[in-house]
């Protein structure tokens, strides 16, 4: 039942992925409320799909399936607090693809794919899993963030009349919006790390640097940590803080395949 | 009618070009003189604000070489400049400078700066005395026109300028202008109208630096802002999140290196500059760095162009009035063409009729009172009934086509001699005599 709401909600979704790619050509008011209304239906049959896998006792933490779920409820809550606080839905150009992505990849598949790990300290394991789940879901909003920035910075230097009416909130108000999740991914994305390799001195008495997941999950906490050093110390923007945001969006992406890769960290079907 | 006026505008020619003609108001007289002594022209004047360079003159025979003026008087070669040039004559340039003078061929359709600047020129020009009877009468009728089509349109009402503009763009740059400082360089009327835009959206802050301290004083306290000394511009200018600059300097003055250091300062915090000084301050190399935004004269005229529908309808009735005044300019102009004619007639016959009394007063001796009433009004009655046909074809023809043809033969008929320079003011004086002697 819970994989039939979850479908609902990719349903929702997709009028955010169409949204999306049309708000990137044109502005339409009427599709954008049609967009928001839609992602925030979606977000209600999400929100009953995950308690009652939940209350069910289904609820694998480590599975996959059910972590790309909840990632994707996650970077839903950010966009609306998003919206709630500066009233735009552009950020949806980037969060919507992979709220749809997650999603989609989530309900499609009804065999979920489960970590090896036996796990010691499941409290810390939830806790890992949460905390890294949010700064995942801040790095994704931080770097469509960096791609709106380019975006209207482009239009802006273009110098068109149609910079005038361009659907884009205003510069500054991208790049605050970007800092701020910037900001509040780093904490979180760092106890992630914290509580992550807890669980793996409980399990296995170590934590291997070498293994593929560790390293790649280090290197992107290693770009995030000089993203928000740079921007904080030389208020890097634009273009210089977009490749930086790319690259740790790459080592985010790299860090989540390593999971096929990985010993310690490594998934079974 | 022998106007020819040549020019170029924002919708002819890129600023590039413009910044090539730009004339400073110092050396305007000088070009004036120019001018004027130029072959083929009687009159003339010069606009030329940051959208414009037009040279207006009334020439001798209608056919000056202007595009010539221009090419000597800038040292420019026909390649450079002749694709950018519109050149009107007699009607057409009639109706252009009332277009001009109304506001209606302006960047923003209605603004009110066009007609100040228009009034400047011409006084200008007035001073050294490039301007006499014909483009008095022109400019006159033209600044009338202005006033009539401002009183009775609603075309310079809206809100819609250039410093509206500037303050939407501003927000789409920081969101709100809430506590954003803004920096004046260099103290014109176009930069004050910007700031004071800006200041009614809640900018915090005015700076304003001019090479005139006394001047940059004056306006700080308009704003409540801050006086800066020139010298001190780039060691300030950073302060500001907006920069409005408008300064007559031949290059510009804000390069990349500046803003370079702008952007070090400010921790790359983005910063906006309007640029409306032509040439432009801000170099184009500084507008290619992240976080500098630039936007010189003409990239606001694209911006303001998708606004301007909304007095479109305005300006159709505008357009209206000015096309009804150009027929009446035009009629009013050949009705003065004809004057000098049936006044030299006048003259004529009246020289015959005096010369035939004192012909008659020599051959019958001293006349009575009462003959000399009675030879004064037989003659009076004579010369005025034949006149009256020929000066009443006069007038007609004067609002037809025809008019040059008729003059000619009446001239020839008559052995008329009318010298050109006279038209105007023997027009102008004499307008109300004719026809009136008794």
């Amino acid at each position: 039942m819970s994989l039939l709401w979850l479908r609902f909600a990719l349903g929702c979704y997709f009028i955010g992925l169409i949204y999306a790619f049309v708000a990137l050509s044109r502005t339409s008011d009427l599709f954008s409320r049609i967009a928001l209304h839609a992602a925030s239906l979606g977000m209600v049959f999400h929100f009953v799909s995950l308690v009652e896998v939940f209350v069910s006792g289904q609820f694998v933490w480590a599975s996959v399936h059910n972590g790309e779920s909840l990632l994707a409820f996650i970077s839903m809550c950010f966009f609306m607090i998003i919206y709630a606080i500066y009233q735009t839905t552009s950020p949806g150009v980037v969060v919507f693809p992979v709220v749809f992505f997650l999603t989609f990849v989530a309900a499609v598949d009804q065999q979920p794919v489960l970590l090896t790990a036996y796990v010691q300290r499941r409290g810390w394991l939830i806790a890992h899993i949460i905390l890294i789940f949010t700064g995942y879901a801040a790095l994704v909003l931080s770097f469509g963030a960096s791609l709106l920035y380019l975006l209207q910075e482009r239009r802006l230097k273009s110098k068109q009349p149609t910079s005038l009416i361009s659907f884009l909130p205003a510069l500054e108000v991208i790049d605050q919006i970007g800092y701020r999740s910037l900001l509040l991914g780093f904490p979180f994305m760092t106890l992630g790390l914290l509580t992550g390799s807890v669980v793996a001195l409980t399990t296995y008495g170590r934590v291997d640097f070498l293994d593929p997941k560790i390293l790649l999950s280090v290197l992107m906490w290693a770009v995030y940590m000089i993203m928000v050093f740079t921007r904080w110390n030389s208020g890097w923007r634009g273009r210089r803080a977009a490749i930086l945001a790319s690259f740790a969006f790459v080592a985010a992406l790299a860090a989540w395949a390593a999971n096929y890769f990985s010993t310690i960290h490594r998934f079974i079907s | 009618m022998r106007y020819q006026l040549i020019g170029l505008n924002h919708k002819s020619a890129p600023l590039e070009v413009r910044e090539k003609l730009a004339i400073p108001e110092s050396r305007l007289p000088d070009t004036c003189r120019d001018l004027t002594a130029y072959p083929g022209i009687e009159e003339g004047m010069v606009i030329s604000t940051c959208n414009r360079v037009e040279v207006v003159t009334h020439t001798t025979n209608g056919s000056a070489d202007l595009r010539g003026f221009l090419h000597d008087h800038f040292h420019l070669t026909p390649e450079e400049l002749d694709a950018h040039l519109y050149e009107f004559r007699e009607k057409d340039a009639v109706r252009h400078i009332f277009r001009v003078a109304a506001s209606l061929d302006s960047m923003v359709v209605g603004e009110a700066q066009i007609l100040g600047q228009v009034k400047e020129a011409y006084a200008t020009a007035r001073a050294v005395g490039a301007v006499r009877g014909q483009l008095d009468q022109l400019f006159s009728r033209a600044f009338a026109v202005a006033k009539r089509v401002r009183t009775e349109t609603a075309v310079g009402s809206s809100s819609v300028s250039i410093a509206s503009v500037a303050v939407e763009l501003a927000k789409k740059i920081f969101g709100t202008l809430q506590g954003k400082n803004v920096f004046i360089v260099g103290a014109g009327k176009m930069s004050e109208l910007a700031a004071r835009h800006l200041m009614a959206h809640g900018c915090a802050s005015i700076f304003v630096a001019n090479r005139t301290y006394d001047r940059a004083i004056g306006l700080a306290q308009k704003f409540n802002g801050q006086a800066i000394k020139f010298e001190d511009l780039y060691a300030t200018c950073d302060r500001a999140d907006i920069v409005i600059t408008s300064t007559g300097a031949p290059h510009a003055i804000f390069r990349r290196e500046h803003g370079e250091q702008f952007l070090a300062r400010r921790k790359n915090r983005p910063m906006f500059f309007i640029d409306i000084a032509v040439p432009r301050d801000v170099s184009p190399e500084m507008a290619k760095l992240d976080g500098i935004f630039a936007y010189d004269i003409d990239d606001l005229q694209q911006a303001v162009t998708s606004h301007v529908a909304d007095r479109r309808k305005e300006a159709e009735r505008a357009e209206a009035i000015v096309a009804g005044e150009v027929e009446r300019f035009e009629a009013r102009q050949h009705t003065l063409d004809v004057v000098p004619t049936i006044v030299s007639l006048q003259d004529h016959l009246e020289t015959i009729r005096q010369a035939e009394i004192d012909r008659v007063r020599g051959r019958m001796g001293q006349l009575t009172p009462e003959q000399e009433i009675a030879v004064e009004a037989l003659t009076r009655g004579i010369i005025n009934k034949v006149m009256h046909t020929p000066i009443t074809t006069l007038k007609t023809a004067a609002r037809e086509s025809e008019a040059t043809t008729v003059v000619d033969v009446v001239r020839r008929l008559f052995n008329l001699q009318v010298k050109a320079k006279d038209v105007s003011s023997a027009g102008a004086e004499k307008k109300d005599e004719v026809g009136t002697r008794h």
